[in-house]
């Protein structure tokens, strides 16, 4: 037989065995499934950038870190102290409040009014400073994170669900709610829209504006928190694991940066495609395919999936 | 004793002095003017007032109470409201949405009582609404209530600004130009509604305006402001027949300087 018609017809098939997508239905629910689960994670760290972005118009890069710290405090908080989970989740939070409180009124105070530029350039020192203290106090060990939920894996249909993974859409479904029930309907989230709005229509309304960025601060330090927490139990407890910031990132962009549901979105869109294009194409893909759905959804809507844009009058 | 005392007044940018030792006495009740050439200093004198700036020297006293160090969130809660000449409103929220900001620091109820809605929050929330009617009908703002600003038209825009700051339930109202880009209809409105707000609703206006129409219309007293200093104050017709007024308006009698 001609060598050269094998050795097309083995390349042909390598090809599509690599490339064509598989028609596996079962495989695509189970890619689906656990890649919401991962975009939930995104959505929260994208949502902790959106709302200190709108608020204080600083882009906060160490989101991530906050993440880690969160989980890390809580990691401590079961292992060494021995404090039930639930508890510790509402301790968690108290305690990164805390921390957001401080770290505005410490320093980003005096920050207000410095060009862009140096906040970032701030927002990453901030990373990498809070990466080195957690090696410092915990080490750069991996460590297993403690689950909440345990068991078989839930069989719908022929889709097996892990529980963790029920969990982490579950909360942040739950989380969600609440913040747009807080932003929707207190007088605190409604003076919280003011100040992102217009700063000085907020001071002339009585709004206490710097209180609102300290404010911020805390809610975006404790959706994160509650990110690590969800994280950290499904995948490893790490002080490097603040890097799956870089992936919220396009996240929140893709949802037009500055929309909160555009940060869920975007996380559940990142998640989902990264799984489905590691499962269906090349494992190498799902790297990259965060950014490769960024780029060609910023080709079409240069303002992102939620994004006003807002065209300058001459 | 006057509503609002400014004494003394001095504010620096640099070597620029925006304002150098400026008096003024805004009484009770009344509808007070501040005239002036571009660049006079008038809306740093309403940036101090409301808090924004911190002048060198001089002071503020409105009530009794000295405000030159207070913070500008705390200004309205005394009973200070203000509008912009380049309107500040919240774009992208409704006319409504705007309006109902105007009560934030008259609700009280507890951030735990609103979670749960408990009737405290309800009452509160029925009691913003109603005030905010009143102050939609008083403006006639009902077609545009549930519009968004951004797609108004400037002089709606205005308006809306105009009936935030009222929703403050204020003593005093600051309105900076508020006649500025207005057509001549709208202009006339604002006449009305300025006599209506000192008369109806007895708050006392003190208002930057370049429309010697409307001041004159307007106004009780009139201060007119030049190169941050006081140099005329008194009734728009002694005012607008002051020598130093006529000089700061029309320049040099040698016409060298003859810009205006």
């Amino acid at each position: 037989m001609d060598t050269n018609y094998i050795r097309r017809r083995y390349l042909i098939a390598w090809i599509s065995d690599a490339i064509k997508p598989r028609r596996d239905i079962v495989m695509f629910w189970q890619l689906f499934t656990s890649g919401m689960a991962l975009g939930c994670v995104y959505a929260l760290i994208a949502l902790g950038f959106v709302l200190i972005y709108k608020a204080t118009e600083v882009i906060n890069f160490a989101q991530g870190e906050f993440m880690m710290v969160g989980a890390f405090v809580a990691f401590s908080l079961i292992h060494f102290a021995h404090v039930p989970f639930w508890i510790t989740v509402v301790l968690t939070l108290l305690i990164m409040a805390a921390f957001g409180v401080l770290l505005d009124r410490l320093v980003m105070r005096f920050l207000v009014g410095e060009p862009a530029f140096s906040l970032v350039m701030f927002t990453i020192g901030l990373a990498l400073f809070l990466r080195s203290v957690a090696g410092m106090i915990w080490s750069t060990d991996t460590f297993a994170f403690p689950s909440p939920v345990s068991g078989e894996a839930i069989q719908l249909g022929s889709v097996a669900i892990a529980p963790g993974d029920m969990l982490v859409v579950g909360a942040t479904a739950l989380l969600v709610l609440l913040l747009y029930l807080f932003f929707r309907f207190t007088n605190l989230g409604i003076a919280l829209q003011a100040t992102s709005q217009n700063q000085f229509a907020a001071y002339l309304m009585g709004i206490n504006v710097e209180g609102m960025f300290s404010v911020v601060w805390a809610l975006s330090a404790m959706v994160a928190a509650v990110a690590g927490i969800l994280l950290a139990p499904t995948l490893f407890l790490h002080k490097d694991m603040g890097f799956i910031g870089l992936k919220a990132f396009p996240a929140a962009v893709l949802g037009g940066f500055g929309s909160i549901p555009g940060a869920i979105v975007g996380g559940l869109i990142i998640g989902i495609s990264e799984n489905l294009a590691g499962g269906f194409l090349l494992p190498w893909v799902k790297d990259i395919f965060a950014y490769l759905v960024l780029i060609a959804v910023l080709i079409v809507r240069p303002e992102g999936l939620f994004g006003i844009h807002e065209k300058k009058k001459v | 004793m006057p509503l609002l005392e400014v004494t003394e007044l001095s504010k620096k940018f640099g070597g620029v002095h925006a304002l150098t030792m400026v008096n003024l006495q805004v009484e009770k009740g009344e509808v007070h003017a501040l005239i002036g050439p571009n660049g006079a200093g008038k809306t740093t004198l309403f940036n101090c007032i409301s808090g924004f700036y911190r002048p060198e020297r001089g002071s503020a006293v409105f009530k009794g109470r000295d405000i030159t160090r207070t913070a500008p969130h705390k200004i309205p809660r005394l009973g200070i409201a203000r509008t912009f000449q380049n309107l500040e409103l919240f774009r992208n929220a409704t006319v409504l949405d705007n309006i109902m900001l105007g009560r934030y620091m008259h609700k009280r109820a507890s951030f735990f009582s609103e979670a749960l809605f408990l009737s405290k929050a309800k009452n509160q929330e029925v009691e913003a609404r109603r005030r905010v009617e009143e102050v939609i009908d008083f403006l006639d703002l009902q077609p545009y209530r549930d519009r968004v600003i951004a797609q108004l038209p400037f002089g709606t825009q205005k308006c809306v600004e105009l009936a935030r700051a009222l929703a403050l339930d204020p003593e005093l109202i600051l309105l900076d130009e508020p006649a500025a880009g207005l057509n001549s209809e709208e202009t006339r409105d604002l006449c009305f509604w300025i006599e209506d707000i000192k008369e109806d609703l007895e708050i006392t206006v003190l208002l930057v305006e370049h429309n010697m129409r409307v001041v004159n219309e307007v106004a009780d007293r009139v201060t007119a402001l030049d190169f941050g200093a006081v140099i005329a104050h008194g009734t728009p017709e002694e005012v607008q027949q002051h020598p130093d007024v006529i000089q700061a308006y029309l320049g040099e009698d040698d016409g060298a300087a003859a810009s205006a």
